[in-house]
């Protein structure tokens, strides 16, 4: 059967209108599910596909664990983020966005689109940078999560980004700041020695509307001399 | 002068929180027990509700309660209300649901069925104004400050008088002149007559409105996110319903408001409002991207027309402008004011006659945005002086230069009534901006063509008000020696919630290090503060915070003379410390002072306080009583006049003849703003309103559905705020540096017109590269380049709003 995305049986999927059985070129019948999708639908359907597309807006459950939504089917899920592995229990459809924010109290973390956009929510997957505002917890199990939170030492030493940022006067509102320092981080991590043009395509998925790109740069720069 | 603070850079207190991930946004807080609130949005631009179905609503599990617009207070007409029956635009809040979680809510809020029944809608002001045009509002199409709100129609005489591309003039309910424009124009060696359309464009603030609101001991808690903790205040108690004193309000950090979070806001209410249903029970509303657009806040749009007169040395001689502003569904903001009055300080003219109409239109709400009406300004007047100086055969520079006001602006005149301003160094901006970028020399390569590219050089000027004065100081030097300096002007990221701070620091000739601010929220004893907006928290609040630091020294002093004798004026400060002046060993320091302060009770320790200062100051005042030594002081320094913030912009672009791309490749900026406070801070400004003035100038603006007025622009991708590969590597920048008198340190705001001057330089430049093509249109898009570049005729229609 075609569907949107592996269908995953465990969830108590509420049907749409009935499929039609309709005759493609070949020849051969097909299942046809109709374009009657609820954002709550395509949520469940999109459990194993690992990204969501722009538009999915309401994905949020609170800290505690919904009794009253008994339609989620939650999975414990272990989760290594800034170097410690918490075991947690994440319905599948959540994202990583809102479980570092509303299940792990790591609010740095910022919701700013919701819809990889604007990159404030932008954290690190095994040194790479992603959206967790559009990559499902449970895509990222396996990984090595690092958040805004897990930059600075244990001892509270700021990273040299983090300094640089500071120095530059770069934050304005800061709203988008999290973001800015996980991509500059990861940045130096894979490139040491960026050239400004280098640096520059480094920190172009996190809009910053107060227009600080200047010091973002700059700071970012001043800190790959400083490493 | 010099100062030990002022003029020199240092951290803001707030910036290692907000590189770390620690700083709390209104969003960030929780509580236990908290419900989440979603809203339901109108599906149409202007409708009535008939009915409210809730039944399969409260089905689903997890639903609290519903809040619909009968049980909220509305406003009067053209008002803003929380929740309404009669939306005006597209996603105006109906019904809010709270639940158990934010899931369930927005479950609830989808089946929520709402009966409507579509109303008479319009986008564009013109049409609204014609004959037979819709009204956006029942009964009425026109409102604002001092104008009734009413049905204001033009004669199908007005329209037919003006070809298509000639905006039509009918009645105006605005109307002011000065001098005789008659012989102004009869005057002039070159008059430049031109219609013109400035966008409307969303705020795109990187927060979202969100809030979240408790009730306990009858106090109503609330986490908001506004540009300014005092002076939002007074408008969030009334929206929920409650006394000023029965008001905690928590606003530590502000995504981002350029004017949309200026005060309070009906959706900041809205938390409150349904956790009273609940039992007071915490509430968050996450106010989605998408809802932002709908419901935060837009600048305003123009259609306009400017006729002006330049004598042959390029001085403008008479000057007439009307404007129809796009007001949105409410009364909005006053930005065709602020054109006529831009246009009156930067240009100097000799006379002017000015008309407006503000017209409803059922779009995104409008309110301020950075430069409201200042930087329209800025975008639509600015390109007319380079047509001139073309004309006219003198340089670009030249003309601004010749009719800037300068060296102090004593003979400057300001506004309507042609008052006077207390500072003004615009023709130094020019001449510093210009020799910083080296204008004279590398403006001659202007039409220079490389491949496909052609090289452009541009120049943008504008104004914004740049402070007040009546508001309040407190500050409380404590036993432990440590200045405290309560502060509620808010933080929108500017960090002149700190440096204005430092002014108290500088007069009492503290060390910084010993200084702590405390602001963030009621919880921290904050004075009556304007709110950080209009460019105006350097001037207004370094001079509250001085008085307040005076009254401490005096303070200090008599507590000195109580001690070892002699009058206050026998003593004098240094090194934190009081010490009669002919016997420094007869000396106390401000801690002993403080602890002495509060054995002395009374006014020392802020038992007794000044009559004249305003409620919330005295509340919180009374709550640090006995704590320490107290200065608190309303600001009765003397203010005659504007205080003008000015500002330049000087750049260097690349177009792309075949893509229509547009590349900047140097930007200068340049300030009037006083004696500078914090060079970095300062920086950030400039760079960062100019990043936001390249938006403004090619690429952000609202669309809507011509069919629907649904909008069409609700996510960064379709707005397009300049991310930072639209930005040039490096931005320079200048600033006067000429102490305005009437500041007790020289200071005076900047950030609006910061955006303004980049966004005319850049429109300026690219309409050079095109060989002086005038566009008349904000913002200046790619294919308008495009058409202009191969001579085709833009795809729109000349004074239409709603372009693709």
């Amino acid at each position: 059967m075609e569907n949107y995305g592996p269908y995953d049986p465990t969830l108590d999927y509420a049907p749409g209108p009935a499929t039609k059985e309709i005759a493609v070129e070949s020849g051969k019948v097909q299942s046809w599910k109709p374009l009657h999708m609820s954002r709550r639908n395509f949520l469940r359907s999109v459990v194993c596909s690992g990204t969501v597309i722009a538009g999915s807006g309401y994905l949020f459950t609170t800290l505690a664990p919904s009794r009253a939504d008994a339609r989620s089917v939650e999975r414990l899920v272990s989760l290594n983020v800034n170097g410690r592995t918490r075991r947690l229990d994440v319905p599948p459809n959540e994202t990583l966005a809102t479980t570092l924010r509303y299940r792990l109290g790591l609010t740095g973390t910022k919701i700013g689109c919701n819809q990889a956009e604007c990159g404030a929510c932008t954290v690190m997957a095994n040194g790479a940078t992603i959206y967790s505002c559009s990559t499902l917890t449970h895509r990222v199990r396996d990984k090595e999560i690092v958040t805004v939170e897990g930059i600075a030492s244990d001892d509270g030493t700021l990273h040299p980004v983090q300094q640089a940022f500071m120095d530059e006067i770069a934050p304005q509102c800061g709203f988008c700041t999290p973001g800015q320092v996980v991509a500059a981080v990861a940045l130096l991590n894979m490139n040491p020695n960026p050239t400004i043009e280098e640096a520059r395509m480094g920190l172009s998925g996190n809009v910053c509307r107060c227009g600080a790109y200047d010091h973002y740069l700059r700071g970012t720069m001043k800190a790959a001399e400083r490493l | 002068m010099e100062y030990k603070l002022i003029g020199k850079n240092f951290t803001p207190p707030d910036i290692e929180a907000k590189v770390t991930g620690a700083a709390k946004y209104a969003e960030d807080f929780q509580a236990d027990g908290m419900a989440h609130v979603k809203i339901f949005g109108s599906p149409m631009p202007h409708g009535v509700v008939n009915s409210i179905d809730l039944g399969e609503a409260e089905k689903v599990p997890g639903f609290l309660a519903a809040l619909v617009p009968d049980e909220v207070k509305q406003p009067g007409p053209a008002g803003f209300p929380i929740l309404s029956n009669k939306p005006t635009y597209f996603g105006q809040p109906i019904v809010a649901i709270a639940a158990e979680n934010e899931q369930a809510a927005a479950d609830a809020a989808a089946a929520v069925k709402v009966d409507m029944t579509l109303l008479p809608f319009v986008v564009d002001p013109l049409e609204s104004l014609k004959p037979d045009g819709p009204d956006a509002l029942e009964g009425g199409n026109i409102a604002s400050r001092g104008i009734d709100f009413q049905s204001l129609k033009w004669t199908g005489k007005d329209f037919a008088m003006v070809g298509e591309d000639e905006l039509p003039r009918g009645e105006a309910p605005i109307e002011w002149m000065f001098g005789d424009i008659e012989e102004g124009f009869a005057n002039s060696a070159v008059v430049v007559e031109e219609s013109m359309v400035h966008a409307t464009n969303a705020h795109q603030a990187m927060e979202p409105r969100s809030a979240a609101a408790y009730w306990e001991n009858g106090k109503c808690h609330v986490w908001g996110s506004t540009q300014s903790t005092s002076f939002a205040q007074p408008g969030l108690a009334r929206l929920i319903g409650i006394e000023l004193s029965d008001l905690v309000f928590v606003a530590e950090f502000c995504g981002g408001g350029f004017g949309g979070k200026a005060t309070s806001y009906p959706l900041m209410a809205l938390p409150a409002l349904v956790s009273k249903k609940i039992g007071g029970r915490p509430c968050l509303l996450r106010v989605s991207r998408v809802e932002e657009y709908d419901n935060g806040m837009a600048r305003s749009g123009f259609q306009g027309w400017m006729k002006l007169g330049f004598a042959q040395d390029g001085k403008l001689l008479a000057a007439d402008m009307f404007m129809v502003q796009d007001l949105g569904p409410t009364s909005g903001f006053r930005d065709y004011n602020n054109v006529g009055i831009a246009s009156t300080i930067v240009y100097q003219p000799a006379s002017m006659r000015f008309r407006a109409v503000p017209v409803l239109t059922n779009t995104t709400p409008k309110g301020a945005q950075r430069g409201p009406g200042e930087n329209q300004a800025a975008n639509m007047v600015e390109p007319l002086f380079d047509k001139a100086a073309s004309e006219l055969g003198i340089d670009r520079l030249a003309i601004r230069r010749i009719n800037a006001p300068g060296g102090g602006g004593a003979d400057a005149k300001i506004g309507a009534a042609q008052g006077p301003v207390t500072s003004a160094y615009l023709k130094e901006a020019l001449d510093k901006g210009a020799e910083a970028f080296n204008w004279v020399e590398r403006s001659a390569n202007s039409g220079m063509q490389n491949g496909s590219r052609a090289r452009g050089y541009g120049i943008g000027q504008a104004y914004h008000s740049a402070g007040s004065n009546g508001f309040d100081g407190l500050v409380r030097i404590t036993p432990d020696g440590i200045l405290h300096v309560h502060s509620g002007v808010g933080n929108l990221g500017t960090y002149s919630y700190a440096s204005t701070s430092r002014v108290v620091a500088e007069a009492l000739g503290y060390d910084w290090d010993n200084v702590v601010i405390e602001r963030g929220g009621t919880q921290k004893h904050i004075p009556w503060n304007l709110g950080q907006f209009g460019s105006n928290t350097n001037f207004t609040m370094t001079r509250s915070n001085y008085v307040a630091a005076m009254d401490a020294v005096l303070k200090l002093k008599e507590i000195a003379a109580n001690a070892f004798g002699g009058s206050p004026e026998d003593y004098s400060l240094e090194n934190e410390r009081v010490f009669k002046t002919s016997d420094p060993s007869a000396s106390l320091s401000f801690a002993e002072a403080a602890q002495r302060a509060i054995e002395m009770g009374d006014k020392y320790a802020g038992h007794v306080l000044p009559e004249d200062i305003h409620p919330m100051t005295q509340a919180s005042a009374k709550a640090i009583a006995g704590t320490g030594l107290v200065g608190v002081a309303k600001d009765n320094l003397e203010k005659e006049g504007t205080v003008p913030a000015l500002a330049v912009g000087f750049i260097e672009v690349d177009v792309d003849l075949e893509t229509g791309k547009v590349e900047i490749l140097d930007y200068v900026g340049g300030a009037d703003c006083g004696t500078v406070i914090h060079p970095d801070g300062l920086a950030a400004q400039v760079r960062g309103g100019a990043v936001m003035g390249f938006g403004l100038a090619t690429t952000e603006r609202h669309v809507y559905d011509p069919a629907y007025a649904r909008p069409n622009t609700r996510t960064f991708y379709l707005s397009k705020p300049p991310t930072i590969l639209d930005v040039p590597l490096k931005m320079g920048w200048v600033a006067t540096d000429q102490p305005d008198p009437q500041n007790p340190m020289g200071m005076k705001g900047i950030g609006e017109p910061l955006q303004g001057a980049a966004s005319a330089a850049l429109i300026n430049a690219i309409s050079d590269a095109l060989g002086g093509h005038l566009f008349n249109r904000t913002p200046v898009t790619t294919d308008m380049i495009l058409n202009a570049a191969e001579g085709l005729p833009q795809s729109h229609k000349p004074l239409a709003t709603n372009t693709v």
